[in-house]
């Protein structure tokens, strides 16, 4: 009914129930106390109890991108959504719905530099895709309705609400989620037909066309996933995927040339630059993907399908643009290839993955183990061998280590994959992996770390423990933030400031002090043994695997180059001198 | 790469009259280092909420281009019009100032007979000032403040321009 009577607190859970929401990640704190009896009072709405506001946002954000769904997060004021700003920067630049509930002082009191008070929707306004200061109880059911609508209509993202506590208190009217519109918000979801036409047109002419996939395919759904895997099937395509586009398309399929970019693959870098139509589905063109801009893709026509259209043309200008929802856009040109009754040039593409095959036969993710320390691509390798059967969930810090997952481990269907790729957030992996285990309780969730960023949010131990919560945390420990080890010796003179990681605990007696297990591993031959009993033993693992400390990660295009001027290994490393340009670029 | 010669676009945006709307779309410039040459904002429709902001700024087409595409894609803006192209010119845009002019003598004379080409109004006087009120088209604006600079301006205040459509379409 539209006029139930209740309190502002009851009132936010009643309204993420309705949406659809069973769990939120959350810390309580005095503006929020009333909401925090609410939650108490109820069996509807499952609370996660994080140790810190930051990996409140990344559990939610792991829970949204392994489900589809939404996630959802409670902190209170001041420091509670300071602590919050992070993650939703992180939300906001890969695109993953969060609706994020802040407590704020009451209504009378804001403005007066009160205790715990901050402003919440000025800090958040530039983090966020909308905010909103309820300022009325008689707002307050539209706003969350709303809220939850915005964040996961046209591009997804956070959406933070900042509850003042007198508002949380004061009893109003329930309205369900049925009797709210948004009265200006509708995103452009179905394309354009007559793009669609010079779309399919263009494809079908294309003697070296390429597929590139990014995350948009995922947050599509399902549908989108499938759509893209029939359309590569017709066209005959290579597929190439972004970080974020990772098992968008089964990594196993012929057409898959593996993830572009800076520390993509050879074969995916050089069909960039030599196709002659690009299809660019649910991607942006990121500056780790482009390479030099003047030298990225320079005879290909390409197509763009984003649902964003502030996405088109930002970075790279393209020929044919189409805003659209990637699912909807997908269906659209297959539809218009059928009716057309094309076929893919089958000489030319022929000719095509001749080339293709021909990079792909320079093998630049090949390593070679040998001698008594593990490499980190063989860790990481191995990692993957032991759990490709298995029902397995992936998430990562930032860093070396995030590469070597994203090169190694190969995904065949999307939701399995979660790394911060537009922020780049280290501490991101593990928390984001409590939200995957709440979300998939039976399923093995690993957080591939680094030691460095594994230290970032290393309270979550506590989380873990209370909800016993199995997640593997494999440590690539190398003793270095080694991504930045890297940088200084390309780009510094090897002057190596600061990024040793000295002080490091003992990863097994810190695991054991939460009531989880710690296994260490130095030896090669010990390896594939010690991650069967990290996978088989039923609680969180803390994996500490000790591997050298000088591997870089290779291949990569360093910063200012050319798709075509990639660096294969370190014997490549003195050919090129980094320009002063790119020396300028993160 | 070879940098397009900027260009100077008047947008239109018509936003929902909500707390904190034109914070988000002054954060958007100064977040994305895109210029403000002037903006103006009022409700514009009491009843339906709506404000009406115009805003002058300058960049490449790519960079006016993207100012379009991402005042669009803020939640509570309606409606984006790019008036300079849109309308493929055909727009109105005017600019008030007032302006305070301080002098005697020749250069009293000579200011009020300016005001008098250029049709401004003397909405204050004294005996040893003028207050000018003048409307117009932004360029003669300047022009006019430029030749009341040597004859005592000591004080200028501008709204920042306006501009609506030609013709009888609505935005």
């Amino acid at each position: 009914m539209t006029d139930e009577q209740m309190t502002g607190a009851k009132m936010v859970i009643r309204a993420l129930v309705d949406q659809g929401i069973d769990t939120i990640f959350g810390y309580p704190g005095g503006a929020v106390l009333p909401i925090y009896d609410a939650l108490f009072q109820q069996n509807n709405l499952r609370h996660i109890l994080v140790r810190h506001e930051q990996a409140a946002v990344h559990a939610a954000e792991g829970y949204a991108r392994s489900t589809g769904k939404i996630g959802a997060v409670l902190v209170t004021s001041g420091p509670g959504a300071t602590n919050a700003v992070t993650g939703l920067t992180d939300a906001l630049m890969d695109s993953i719905p969060v609706i994020c509930l802040t407590g704020q002082v009451a209504t009378h009191l804001i403005g007066n530099d009160a205790f715990q008070e901050a402003d919440t929707t000025g800090i958040t306004r530039p983090c966020t895709k909308h905010n909103y200061l309820v300022k009325s109880i008689e707002d307050l059911p539209r706003i969350l309705h709303e809220a939850v609508y915005v964040a996961t209509h046209g591009r997804p993202g956070p959406v933070v609400v900042d509850l003042p506590k007198d508002v949380q208190q004061t009893v109003g009217s329930y309205v369900s989620p049925k009797a709210v519109v948004h009265r200006s918000y509708r995103p452009k979801t179905e394309p354009d037909a007559e793009a669609v036409q010079k779309a399919v047109a263009l494809l079908s002419q294309a003697k070296q066309p390429i597929i590139y996939a990014g995350g948009g395919v995922i947050n599509a759904g399902q549908e989108a996933s499938d759509l893209l895997y029939k359309l590569v099937k017709k066209t005959g395509a290579p597929i190439t995927n972004t970080l974020m586009g990772l098992g968008c398309y089964p990594a196993s399929e012929p057409e898959f040339v593996g993830m572009l970019g800076m520390h993509g693959t050879y074969e995916a870098n050089l069909a960039m630059y030599n196709c002659d139509v690009m299809l660019c589905v649910g991607a942006r063109f990121d500056d780790r993907v482009t390479g030099r801009l003047d030298a990225f893709s320079p005879k290909s026509k390409k197509i763009h399908i984003d649902i964003d259209a502030s996405s088109i043309n930002k970075n790279v200008l393209v020929d044919l643009p189409i805003v659209a929802d990637a699912g909807r856009a997908l269906a659209a040109i297959l539809e218009a290839w059928e009716a057309g009754g094309h076929s893919a040039d089958a000489e030319a593409m022929g000719d095509w993955w001749t080339a293709i095959e021909g990079w792909r036969e320079r093998n630049c993710l090949g390593f070679r183990q040998e001698g008594e320390v593990i490499k980190p691509q063989y860790a990481i390798k191995r990692l993957y061998e032991l759990t490709k059967d298995r029902d397995c969930y992936i998430t990562t810090e930032v860093g070396q280590h995030q590469m070597w997952a994203a090169q190694f481990i190969n995904f065949e269907e999307p939701k399995r994959w979660m790394t911060s790729g537009g922020l780049g957030t280290m501490g991101y992996g593990f928390p984001a992996a409590i939200g995957v285990q709440v979300a998939h309780p039976e399923s093995l969730v690993i957080d591939v770390a680094g030691e460095a960023s594994i230290l970032m949010n290393i309270q979550e131990l506590s989380t873990v423990a209370q909800y016993g919560l199995p997640v593997k945390i494999f440590v690539v420990n190398n003793q270095w933030m080694g991504m930045v080890r890297q940088w200084q010796e390309l780009l510094h003179g090897g002057r190596y400031s600061e990024s040793y990681s000295d002080s490091l605990p003992d990863f097994v007696k810190l695991a054991e002090s939460f009531g989880a297990v710690g296994i260490v591993c130095d030896k090669p031959e010990e390896l594939d043994q010690k991650i069967l009993q990290m996978i088989e033993t039923p609680k969180p693992v803390i994996f500490d695997c000790r591997v050298s400390p000088d591997e870089n990660c290779f291949p990569m295009i360093p910063s200012g180059a050319a798709h075509y001027e990639m660096l294969l290994g370190p014997e490549d490393e003195a050919a090129h001198e980094v320009s002063e340009e790119g020396k300028l670029l993160v | 790469m070879q940098q397009a010669a900027k260009e100077r676009r008047i947008f239109a945006v018509l936003v929902d009259n909500e707390p904190g709307v034109l914070a988000r779309v002054i954060g958007l410039f100064s977040g994305r280092g895109y210029n403000i040459e002037s903006l103006t904002v009022t409700e514009v429709d009491p009843a339906a909420h709506l404000s009406r902001i115009t805003i002058v700024s300058s960049g490449t087409p790519q960079v006016l281009d993207q100012i379009h595409a991402q005042l669009d894609r803020l939640v509570p803006v309606t409606r984006v019009c790019d008036l300079t192209n849109d309308y493929a010119g055909a727009f109105v845009d005017r600019e008030t100032a007032l302006v305070k002019v301080v002098g005697s003598g020749d250069k009293r004379v000579e200011a009020l007979r300016i005001a008098d080409i250029f049709k401004a109004e003397a909405v204050d006087a004294g005996l040893d000032h003028f207050i000018f009120q003048i409307t117009h088209r932004p360029d003669k604006l300047e022009r006019f403040i430029d030749l009341m600079r040597p004859l005592g301006l000591i004080d200028v205040c501008r709204t920042g321009v306006i501009a609506i459509s030609r013709g009888a379409r609505e935005m």
